[in-house]
């Protein structure tokens, strides 16, 4: 639940930074905590929300939450330095201050998931909004059955969150597994798209919940691949990303067709979105 | 109260009755040409005797010398600019020291707006469903609810309207029927005046009224129904959003893009519009920053940039997005329209492409396909 100012949504709530670890060059985890103890104590989130993070004098972002809805007095946020705040932002030092709205959004379908496997694909330099379905699905290891987690990247230097991915490796029931669309020696995962992991698959990893996040045209193919699979279309999910600079649905950058991606997403049935994502431009 | 006649040589008397009520009192006044909202202090600065002549692309005022004040019809401007400024800063963060973010929230003096169409009313109102919570809003926006909530709106039953209005399509107006204080219908010699609200009775109560008769009532709904009747755009709205996204594909909008110029006049005066970027206005002494707002628009290449990839590098897409949003999918979002007929982005757009034309041509060719 949000702890937003009920009058005023727009004003962000002060934000310390406890932490801030290097997971790959320009691309840092602040752990934060919200300073006003009230506020704390109101904040909580599901897996798959985002916060809009800003920083003084600079701006404001949407993150998605990384770290475990189970503590929610700590805050991780995965920020890769890709523009003018975020480049700013992953070289905050701890003790510093941020302002914090949120959370925001729909979560991952973990509800409904509840007793099935889950299948997290993703894909790109990393994709913060998954890691909090495997550490969720982790801490309630009893709740969930096999968890099997593809990544797909264009180039074996682009595989980061070594160590996230390892210790998922060792995890009870859970399969990770790679595919480089370049090689590179000593690259050990496949080389090519991440869709042809899905043949090699074990059998019943993909009979459960799919969750995916990544750039659109692979999500649309793992996806339509899936439901040629004889895949049901309502057990996959993906979550979506635009501009957004409210998070409260009035800014009008994430419009997408009849939805607004920050309230109506960013985690999608995939069945909402598979009209609009092939057409350019939207 | 029943409705009353305000003669034509007293109109300054509603004038002073709002600004002795506190209220800074705005209303069209005619200047380079063209009809804005300004503060006034008396009937003299209203655009009397002025008409304007409207079409695609073309927007011309001619004075004709006669009496009426509200014959011009509209100007680019509608009611948004009182209810969602055009640029407003939203808080400001001091960090000198501890961190404190305030609330940049408008000043609490009331407005009063002399002159707002039926389109007008029907566009905030259609912007009250994005920005105030409820069915179609999670979070109510306390910087529009602010203003929104001390304006007092004179609104005005137009009595002629432009070739590019067509309000009767789409059902708000050309008579006002909701959330007014006053209404006034312009008679030969009269307003005929009618109240919506307590506040607008506390007012019109201040006025030098006159009883109305029947005949007062006919020619005012005479004049309302010829120009609902003069009206010639139109635009289907029957199962329009299928229509549009089936469509997304159709050579119309490769034709209108030829067209579209992607200047983004057709939103800076649409009623209903509601993007806005945020951005930062850092103090010189870096110790506090305004976090500020103004009106953005999907014609801007920004508007779809998302971490630095351009979304919607072709103005076929810019326009697409805005046309399938305002006709299309606004049904899905808010339940209503977001075009309230006003005709303001025909007129204004500088190639004076017409979105209604541009819906019709897709519905008469659906399912072409840009090759």
């Amino acid at each position: 639940m949000s702890a937003l100012p009920k009058t005023n949504p727009y004003l962000p709530m002060p934000a310390e930074v406890l932490d801030n670890i290097e997971e790959a060059p320009g691309i840092n985890t602040l752990r934060l905590r919200l300073s006003d103890p009230a506020q704390r104590a109101a904040y909580s989130f599901l897996p798959g929300q985002f916060n809009m993070l800003y920083l003084a004098n600079v701006g404001e972002v949407p993150i998605s939450i990384s770290s475990d809805p189970g503590e929610p007095e700590i805050i991780d946020h995965t920020i890769r330095a890709v523009g003018r705040v975020t480049e700013g932002m992953v070289r905050v030092k701890e003790g510093e201050t941020l302002g914090l709205r949120g959370p925001f959004g729909t979560g991952w379908p973990m509800e409904q998931a509840k007793g099935r496997n889950i299948l997290v694909i993703t894909g790109g330099i990393g994709c913060a909004p998954t890691a909090s379905v495997v550490g969720y699905a982790h801490a309630r290891r009893d709740q969930y059955g096999k968890i099997t987690v593809l990544h797909g990247v264009r180039k074996p230097a682009d595989l980061i969150y070594g160590e996230r991915f390892e210790s998922w490796c060792r995890a009870t029931d859970t399969v990770c597994r790679f595919a480089s669309q370049e090689t590179a020696p000593g690259w050990s995962g496949r080389t090519g798209l991440v869709t042809e992991l899905l043949g090699d698959l074990e059998p019943g990893a993909m009979d459960g919940m799919t969750m995916m996040c990544g750039p659109e045209v692979m999500m649309r193919a793992v996806a339509e691949e899936l439901i040629s699979r004889g895949r049901p279309i309502e057990d996959i999910y993906v979550s979506m990303e635009r501009s957004m600079q409210c998070g409260l649905g009035h800014c009008g950058h994430c419009q997408y067709g009849p939805d607004f991606i920050c309230k109506d997403g960013p985690v999608f049935p995939y069945a909402r979105v598979r009209r609009l994502m092939p057409v350019k431009g939207f | 109260m029943e409705p009353a006649l305000l003669p034509r040589t007293q109109f300054d008397s509603l004038i002073q009755a709002l600004s002795q009520a506190g209220y800074r009192v705005f209303g069209p006044t005619p200047r380079a040409g063209a009809v804005v909202f300004d503060e006034i202090t008396s009937a003299d600065e209203l655009p009397r005797g002025y008409k304007s002549e409207q079409v695609p692309g073309r927007y011309r005022l001619a004075h004709n010398g006669d009496a009426r004040l509200f014959d011009f019809v509209h100007g680019h401007e509608s009611l948004k600019r009182f209810t969602f400024a055009a640029a407003e800063p939203l808080w400001t963060i001091h960090h000198d020291g501890q961190v404190r973010f305030d609330a940049n929230l408008p000043d609490g003096r009331p407005t009063a707006v002399i002159g707002a169409r039926a389109c007008d009313i029907a566009g905030m109102r259609v912007q009250d469903r994005t920005f105030l919570k409820g069915r179609y809003a999670s979070y109510t926006d306390p910087y529009f609810a602010r203003r929104r909530q001390d304006l007092f709106i004179v609104a005005v039953n137009c009595s002629t309207c432009a070739s590019t209005c067509f309000c009767s399509s789409q059902g708000t107006g050309p008579r006002v029927k909701e959330a007014f204080d006053i209404a006034l219908t312009e008679l030969s010699d009269h307003f005929l005046l009618e109240t919506g609200s307590e506040a607008g009775e506390r007012i019109a109560g201040q006025l030098p009224l006159a009883p109305a008769d029947p005949s007062h009532h006919a020619q005012a709904a005479n004049q309302i129904e010829h120009v609902a009747k003069s009206q010639m755009r139109r635009i289907d709205n029957d199962g329009i959003y299928e229509l549009l996204f089936d469509n997304l594909e159709h050579p119309r909008w490769d034709d209108v893009a030829a067209r579209c110029l992607s200047c983004a006049n057709c939103v800076m005066v649409c009623p209903t519009c509601f993007c806005h970027r945020e951005g930062e206005v850092a103090a010189m002494d870096g110790l506090s920053s305004q976090h500020v707002r103004q009106w953005d628009a999907c014609f801007t290449l920004e508007h779809g940039s998302t971490h630095g990839a351009d979304l919607r590098p072709q103005v076929k897409q810019r326009y697409r997005q805005w046309l399938t949003h305002k006709l299309g999918s606004w049904w899905q979002q808010f339940g209503v329209s977001g075009c309230v007929g006003c005709g303001r982005c025909i007129t204004w757009c500088p190639t004076g492409i017409d979105l209604t034309e541009e819906a019709a041509a897709i519905r008469a060719q659906p399912g072409l396909k840009a090759t």
